[in-house]
């Protein structure tokens, strides 16, 4: 019995969201007397040895170039040799594209109980419970998993990264799965810019700010607070912004450790997309926004007055 | 070329959500249903948009649900879709719902299956990953873009801080999210024809769900904003620094 993790990687790095997956697994781990161990799939830049600081004893590495492009059944097909060679009765991904690719498709193959989304660490007390965010933020469910393999996917900033010491035994492994059917073509990263889903901060703006050529006033607050950048659902409907940019209940959902709101009213759907950010900041006109009411902190002002001048004092506690 | 697209049926995105019965389900009292938006927005209109470019292209809808859902059906319906199937039964988790509709897109012998990315109620984000592995399928997630040529499917998936662009060979499931098509209000002509469409009812397979939830709670209430004048941009920095700790 073992804890599994996927390391998932983006060309050669290992995701942050799987230092938190690592962590979480070993946690588990430790509450089931049982050890947590790692599978790393492609050509690696890092060294799998050092995900030993957070927790994991072991690393089972397919490390060839041929498995560097992603291909759910061939990821799938990998993991699942994984498990029946090391023995995992949990297998924990983050709750990322690539973790809901591969995690459902590896419930059926194992026949395993699956919950996507986990937002704490499951309770084992008594059989096997996660917490789990449902209703787009709005609720939580307590899922029991009734099979002896489990397979839970761990929501982004839900747990945290714990860091120490350690080294982790590293196992290169040659797996039987067959070819992909999947090409991969083309991908397009935007470099240097921290992506939504990973970001710990996120600035966001709605149609408060009037047109996309007063967006600097995001963009430059994003830049010194080393933020991503967002918008609400009227801003990239009306191509004020990339579609990848929304977030809210029908765009992208995240939790990041601060949203600050620029001129969003808050309507419930965009709520949805982030109430489970950990601190709130709202600037907005109307002391009526709703977002008020979800708020940790707020500013009712001027956004084109107020913006600028926490830029600056941002830029001066920075120092 | 046959497509299935796969139906649920969700509460309104304006609905409140609050539970019943010792917090164990949610409560329907005044609850409009809708269909999931990302299985309507983009999975069904994208189905759509190819049926009409190529008019041999046949849709089915799939529903797994008991006869409430029937409202939402002919409502897709009468956005598009040639039939309907609804396997007749209480929805379980979503190990049961992929595999009632693998069931019938086994016997089906369809070319696409379109899903949502999630629904917006439980947000499992994983019937489509599921069928595609009990169809012995190949399965693209979270897809904004999909095109075909013959029987090559290029499809563009949306990655961490970006978007992948795939090849693929049919059949695929691909599970749908914005980009992928615009949403479509249903005409009187539409309306008007899906309520001559066949909707077949069929059992379910006798199959168990691996999961149960066991209850459900709403998050605690916030504290309260602490509200900053206009001015006091400093302190409001200082506060996020010194007091929340999240710069």
């Amino acid at each position: 019995m073992s804890v599994l993790v996927f390391i998932d990687q983006h060309d050669g790095e290992i995701k942050k969201s799987s230092f938190e997956a690592a962590s979480y697994a070993a946690k588990i781990a430790e509450q089931t007397g049982t050890q947590a161990e790692g599978i790393l799939i492609g050509k690696c830049n890092n060294d799998p040895a050092t995900l030993g600081k957070y927790g994991l004893k072991k690393v089972y590495v397919a490390g060839d170039d041929k498995y560097s492009a992603f291909d759910d059944g061939v990821y799938t097909g990998i993991i699942a040799e994984t498990v029946a060679q090391s023995g995992a009765d949990t297998i924990v991904f983050s709750n990322n594209f690539n973790g809901k690719a591969i995690a459902p498709r590896l419930s059926v193959k194992l026949k395993a109980g699956l919950v996507t989304g986990a937002v704490a660490l499951p309770d084992t007390s008594n059989r096997f419970v996660v917490r789990k965010s449902v209703f787009s933020g709005k609720a939580f469910a307590n899922v029991s998993v009734k099979t002896a393999t489990k397979v839970i996917t761990l929501n982004g900033n839900a747990y945290g990264v714990n860091e120490g010491e350690g080294t982790a035994e590293v196992v290169n492994i040659t797996p039987a799965t067959a070819e992909g059917r999947v090409k991969v073509k083309e991908v397009n990263v935007l470099k240097g810019e921290v992506p939504l889903s990973e970001a710990e901060i996120v600035v966001s703006g709605g149609r408060g700010l009037k047109g996309p050529e007063n967006w600097n006033l995001v963009t430059d607050l994003a830049a010194a607070l080393g933020a991503a950048t967002a918008c609400s659902r009227p801003v990239s409907d009306s191509g004020w912004r990339p579609h990848h940019e929304h977030v809210g209940q029908t765009g992208l959902a995240i939790a990041p450790n601060l949203y600050i709101a620029i001129g969003i009213s808050g309507a419930i759907q965009h709520l949805a997309g982030v109430n489970r950010s950990k601190v709130i900041v709202v600037i907005n006109k109307d002391p009526e926004a709703p977002f008020f009411k979800a708020a940790d902190y707020g500013i009712v002002g001027d956004a084109f007055e107020v913006v600028p001048r926490i830029t600056e004092a941002v830029k001066k506690l920075k120092g | 070329m046959k497509i299935l697209v796969c139906i649920s049926k969700t509460p309104d995105t304006t609905a409140k959500i609050a539970f019943t019965d010792n917090n164990t389900k949610f409560s329907e009292e005044g609850v409009q249903h809708i269909i999931n938006p990302y299985d309507e927005w983009y999975a069904l209109v994208r189905a759509v948009e190819l049926k009409e470019k190529d008019t041999s292209t046949v849709i089915h809808l799939i529903n797994v649900g008991d006869a409430s859902n029937d409202a939402i059906i002919r409502k897709a319906l009468a956005i598009g879709g040639d039939e309907a199937i609804r396997v007749n039964t209480a929805a379980g988790d979503d190990y049961y719902v992929a595999a009632q509709i693998a069931d019938i897109a086994k016997e089906g012998g369809y070319d696409l299956v379109l899903t949502g990315k999630e629904t917006i109620d439980y947000n499992g984000a994983s019937v489509g990953g599921m069928i595609a592995e009990f169809l012995e399928m190949p399965f693209i997630s979270f897809a904004t873009k999909f095109d075909l040529d013959g029987t090559t499917a290029t499809i563009t998936r949306e990655i961490e801080g970006g978007a992948e662009v795939n090849e693929v060979a049919l059949p695929v499931v691909v599970s749908c999210q914005q980009g992928m098509a615009e949403q479509r209000i249903p005409n009187m002509r539409g309306i008007m024809g899906a309520r001559t469409k066949p909707l077949k009812v069929v059992d379910p397979k006798d199959i168990e769900s691996l999961t149960e939830v066991q209850s459900f709670d709403l998050p605690a209430p916030k504290q309260g904003v602490k509200l900053f004048e206009p001015g006091q941009e400093e302190d409001l920095v200082k506060a996020l620094r010194d007091e929340a700790k999240v710069i």
